[in-house]
């Protein structure tokens, strides 16, 4: 797992020193790569996830409208249908009561077998009719009971029709077992008295009515009274005269919609409105679930569509932001880098010029003392010969010779000063070698370190840029130099690769490079010497050589020494 | 043949002029390019040993202006180091050499009746 997160942890997430010194280290480009995707995945995502939300939500709460609507439509409607037909019932009725000549003759039975001939033939669902006196006795009777002379005068709905006027019973299993009910009227005569039709209705009409209700799968229409018996039968909650399983609503002539739960748990859309006038409720109930199934479908597919949009929007500002800010570092590198090598180059060139400056002046009294030597020496040539003017010639002799010392100490000076400058020229390399190495002579011998040149014939001439040569030869020397101990062993080798390349090799037997910084030597702020090491010098070094067209290489092994090994063009 | 220095270090050219007497060349020296300019009208010189860098006029000024009324001077610089703008000047005049300061003066020498001769 750790080997995984190496692999693909990016550059920055531990950068290794204070870029810039502000600062900033390796947590700055973890805050701003923090804060990039923090940023833009709340920006991006928020949104996304309430609007998917919203829509669920949203379609949810429309598709609920959509059934309920309906519901609450299909029961107005059947409730005004029903009652129509209830309403029509009665007013058939009432008009035949007020028949004159059913008052003087109520128990005509010819006239009532008449007129129940012609209700049957115009209204239809009459099963039988009578006529009832004031005091509850069947005077006449047409239908398939023998009702005459029945007196109903204890009866509830005798009491209520003589108070109300008119009466419509619940539903009853009547003749054959056909679920039947009764509609009443009372007519009054003048004189006070009255008398009450009364019909029987089987219920056929009804439960064709409603069975004709378009009602889609998983929904139930029904009619039931006060008491939740069934008056039609139903599809899901009992046959005709149970009790459905169900609370009876509440409720008034106005229709309702409501979401309940029926009695297993299941979640229902119940619509019901009274009938008024007759003791009926009608009530469709549909089954939410099925109606659902839709929102549950749309809602898992929009989850799923977020799942992966979140996925994917995650996995790109993740993405993103790596590379950016991977590439924010590169940059921030580089530049401290090339602002490091700007500052080496300017201190190089302060430092040649202050080197030149001081040659300069030395030069002059040089010369002087180099001519009053020489005169001196003409003056005691051209004199006699005296006991001492041997001597003196040779004191002469030596005071010029360490002129010659010192002019050659600062046309060195001088020549590493001019060549800051880039130029193209001619260059022998051994001798630049040789050049260099007399800048460092001193050292060798202190420390009995042995420097070996080796030239051989064939190395041609190369064109190429002094100063940066000279740069180039004293770092990676230097660097031999720091590595060997005292008694230690240096060699350069120059070797001809035809046809257009000289190799370079500075070889020691020092103390070796451990081969995981073998691989990072040559990169900015690499350094072993701890505070005193910049870590630039080899990567300057680096720098130097790809801009005259060549390459630099290392070869070590710990505790056997280090191998540079340089590849110059020889035309650059 | 006649030799001219010159050398704004007085120390040094004189020093030089006695040698050069020593050995026998009938030798002048100024210490500025003026007045250089100034004797080299008055007296003909062979060869003029001149310091690239002086004070008031570079040498190579004062071989142009020396070379404008006596082409036929031969001229040798001395120089802190050896210089491009010398070489190229040398090459165009075609009269003249140069050498590296601090000289041996027997090559000084050598170089001078090397010019005187050509």
């Amino acid at each position: 797992m750790t080997a995984f997160w190496t692999k693909i942890r990016p550059k920055f997430w531990k950068a290794p020193i204070d870029l810039l010194d502000k600062g900033q280290n390796g947590s700055y480009y973890r805050r701003i790569w923090q804060v990039v995707v923090v940023g833009i995945a709340t920006v991006s995502l928020l949104p996304l996830i309430a609007m998917t939300l919203m829509n669920i939500n949203q379609y949810q709460n429309a598709l609920k409208a959509e059934i309920i609507f309906p519901v609450a439509r299909l029961v107005s409607n059947t409730k005004r249908t029903l009652a129509h037909f209830l309403n029509e019932r009665k007013a058939a009725l009432t008009f035949i009561a007020q028949d004159p000549a059913l008052h003087c003759c109520l128990s005509d039975q010819q006239r009532l077998n008449r007129i129940f001939r012609r209700l049957k033939s115009s209204y239809g669902g009459f099963a039988d009719l009578g006529v009832i006196d004031s005091h509850g006795l069947q005077r006449a009777y047409v239908g398939p009971y023998d009702l005459k002379g029945k007196n109903y005068h204890e009866q509830a709905w005798f009491r209520e029709v003589m108070i109300k006027g008119v009466y419509i019973s619940d539903v009853f299993f009547g003749f054959r077992q056909i679920p039947h009910f009764v509609i009443a009227v009372k007519y009054e005569h003048d004189d006070g008295d009255f008398y009450i039709l009364r019909a029987t209705i089987d219920t056929d009409r009804f439960t064709s009515l409603i069975r004709s209700l378009d009602v889609r799968p998983f929904s139930d229409a029904f009619l039931i009274n006060a008491q939740g018996i069934l008056q039609t039968p139903s599809r899901f909650h009992g046959g005709i005269l149970e009790k459905i399983n169900i609370p009876v609503p509440q409720g008034s002539v106005k229709t309702e919609v409501q979401e309940i739960r029926d009695h297993s748990g299941e979640p229902i859309i119940m619509g019901h409105a009274y009938i008024e006038g007759s003791p009926f409720i009608f009530m469709v109930i549909k089954y939410e679930k099925e109606l659902m199934k839709n929102v549950g479908r749309l809602r898992k597919d929009l989850i799923v569509f977020l799942g992966m949009s979140v996925a994917l929007i995650l996995l790109v500002v993740l993405g993103a932001a790596t590379h950016l800010v991977n590439r924010i570092y590169e940059a921030d590198l580089k530049r401290t880098a090339a602002l490091h090598q700007i500052e080496h180059t300017n201190k190089m060139a302060s430092i040649g010029r202050l080197a030149a400056g001081v040659a300069h002046e030395i030069n002059n009294p040089l010369a002087i003392i180099n001519e009053k030597g020489g005169l001196l020496k003409d003056l005691l040539l051209l004199s006699e010969n005296f006991p001492e003017r041997d001597k003196l010639v040779g004191l002469v002799d030596s005071i010029i010779s360490s002129v010659d010392r010192c002019s050659t100490i600062t046309h060195r000076l001088l020549g590493f000063a001019r060549h800051i400058d880039v130029r193209s020229e001619t260059i022998d390399l051994g001798h630049l070698i040789q050049e260099v190495l007399g800048f460092i002579g001193k050292e060798a011998e202190y420390r009995n370190i042995a420097v070996s040149t080796h030239v051989p014939d064939d190395i041609p001439l190369i064109q190429s840029d002094r100063g940066r040569l000279q740069q180039i030869f004293l770092n990676v020397i230097n660097n031999a130099f720091a590595a060997v101990d005292d008694g230690g062993k240096i060699d350069i080798l120059l070797e001809y690769k035809a046809p257009d390349k000289v190799l370079v090799t500075v070889r020691d037997n020092g103390h070796g490079i451990p081969p995981e910084n073998l691989e990072t030597i040559f990169e900015p702020f690499f350094s072993t010497k701890g505070e005193q090491g910049t870590g630039l010098g080899l990567s300057i070094t680096y720098g130097l050589v790809q801009k005259l067209g060549g390459q630099i290489s290392v070869e070590s092994e710990v505790n056997k020494g280090t191998s540079f090994t340089i590849i110059l063009p020889v035309k650059s | 043949m006649k030799v001219l220095l010159i050398d704004d270090e007085e120390e040094f050219v004189t020093t030089l002029a006695e040698r050069f007497s020593l050995r026998g060349i009938d030798t002048d020296w100024v210490t500025s390019g003026s007045d250089a300019i100034r004797r080299a009208d008055l007296t003909r010189y062979d060869v003029v040993v001149i310091d690239v860098k002086m004070p008031q006029m570079p040498g190579l000024d004062v071989m142009e202006s020396i070379h404008k009324k006596h082409p036929n001077v031969k001229f040798i610089f001395l120089t802190g180091y050896s210089s491009k703008e010398c070489y190229r000047a040398c090459k165009e005049a075609g009269a003249c050499d140069y050498l590296i300061k601090p000289v041996k003066i027997e090559t000084l020498i050598e170089k001078v009746l090397e010019a005187a001769q050509t």
